[in-house]
């Protein structure tokens, strides 16, 4: 199987590719990573590939494509047998996708909302932002990775946001791990990783798109 | 082991009416609970304190959340019947794409139908159709989205026909006119009794609406 059979139409800020190129890594998988670009013009392929939504991340396998993050991941996890991503038990299972459905429809948007606001908004945004923090590290307890002991599924939901966390901290004026300090710890120990290493941006690179992001979106 | 299974729901919930039509699909006995949610059962705040909403499937006293997510959990713990997933990993990815723009639309754009006036409401309209369409479009010349059987797309979408009656009123529009395969769709869909059962009358849920629409005052 060549690299030409896994195509990743990607974009190297957005944390959704993170995770597919995360769980590609994990089970070592050959890619090829196209990156779009998605304010110039989105290629041809994309707009074929994913004509619902016309978003990356897209994963083309064989020709076919495979849309939304949290959805590539299973598949990919599916596709692949080793090492797992989710556990065996169909109850740790159901919980695992509760707390990626959970992250999926609260942390980016929460993240977001503190650098598109400005003075009492922003608090505002910063104390839904910690909220959201504190909910994840209810389902973390004191265990090493989301699902036990070993890096899995919800780790590779979650850590690609993280490269964000140091734009919002200086956005919003607060540091994260001053709130959640077992996430902060959490995030170190997956940053340890090869596979996430390779995978996730320099935090300040992030922070200076988020700055051209913010201009360009007229937020100043 | 006793497989205790109690399902907290609401009766007019289409996220609710998922889990029904599973559970009768698979012939799984359970206990069903109807939550007052505006006075939420403490059973229902200790076994869903992230979002306290139902859906809640309880199997042996654990709970399972989200009604995308407990589909998945019924269909894997009982494998025996009725499969809802294909076997097929590429398949089963195209399934759960598919029931996952039935979460991200079909919801949200309806409820504006009965919620908003004017602009917003007549671009809800249009966006809903289109919706359908695309779905139409999606299930081609099989009879289910899951092909010769019930599979998870229908189940996932099948329990907005119950609020049509609503979405039809208020958005001043025919389904069936616009997009008659999806409607043959649904009839063969209703013909199961596990889906006839599992929804409430048309009629039954466009009262509820009304009776909402005054408490909120949207006239």
């Amino acid at each position: 199987m060549s690299a030409e059979d896994v195509v990743l139409l990607d974009c190297w800020v957005s944390p959704f590719c993170m995770r597919v190129k995360i769980a590609l890594e994990e089970k070592g998988i050959q890619y090829e990573e196209r990156a779009e670009d998605l304010f110039g013009g989105k290629s041809e392929l994309l707009l074929t590939s994913n004509p619902i939504y016309t978003k990356v991340p897209v994963l083309v396998h064989k020709g076919k494509p495979v849309c939304e993050s949290s959805i590539i991941v299973g598949y990919v996890d599916e596709t692949w047998a080793s090492p797992p991503l989710l556990p065996s038990s169909p109850y740790a299972r159901a919980q695992a996708k509760f707390q990626a459905d959970y992250i999926d429809k609260k942390l980016f948007d929460a993240g977001s909302s503190i650098w598109r606001t400005k003075g009492e908004a922003q608090e505002v945004a910063v104390k839904d932002f910690i909220e959201v923090l504190k909910q994840l590290e209810k389902f973390l307890g004191d265990k090493d990775f989301f699902g036990g002991d070993s890096f899995g599924f919800v780790d590779i939901i979650t850590i690609g946001i993280t490269s964000w966390f140091s734009a919002y901290e200086i956005f919003g004026n607060f540091k994260v791990e001053d709130h959640a300090p077992k996430l902060s710890a959490w995030i170190n120990r997956c940053m340890q990783r090869k596979t996430v290493a390779k995978v996730i941006p320099d935090p300040e690179k992030v922070y200076e798109f988020v700055i051209n992001l913010k201009k360009m979106m007229g937020f100043e | 082991m006793a497989n205790e299974v109690v399902l907290l729901d609401f009766w007019p919930s289409p996220f609710g009416m998922r889990l029904r039509i599973a559970l009768a699909e698979k012939g799984i006995e359970y206990e069903y609970k109807d939550e007052d949610l505006r006075n939420k059962s403490p059973l229902l705040l200790q076994m869903n304190p992230v979002h306290k909403k139902i859906p809640v499937l309880i199997h042996n006293g654990k709970p399972v959340c989200e009604s995308l997510v407990a589909l998945q959990y019924i269909d894997e713990v009982w494998n025996d019947k009725a499969p809802l997933l294909p076997s097929d990993s590429y398949l089963r990815a195209q399934a759960r794409f598919w029931a996952d723009f039935v979460d991200k639309k079909i919801y949200d754009i309806g409820r504006k139908l009965w919620t908003t006036k004017g602009e917003e409401h007549d671009a809800a309209s249009k966006e809903f159709l289109d919706c359908i369409g695309v779905l139409e479009g999606e299930l081609e010349d099989k009879p289910f989205f899951g092909g010769e059987t019930l599979g998870f797309v229908d189940v996932a979408l099948i329990p907005f026909y119950s609020w049509f009656l609503v979405y039809e009123k208020f958005g001043n529009f025919s389904v069936e006119a616009e997009h008659p395969k999806f409607i043959a769709w649904v009839k063969r869909c209703m013909e199961k009794e596990s889906v006839s059962k599992s929804l409430p009358e048309q009629e039954k849920v466009y009262d509820f609406v009304a009776l909402m629409r005054k408490k909120f005052g949207i006239e």
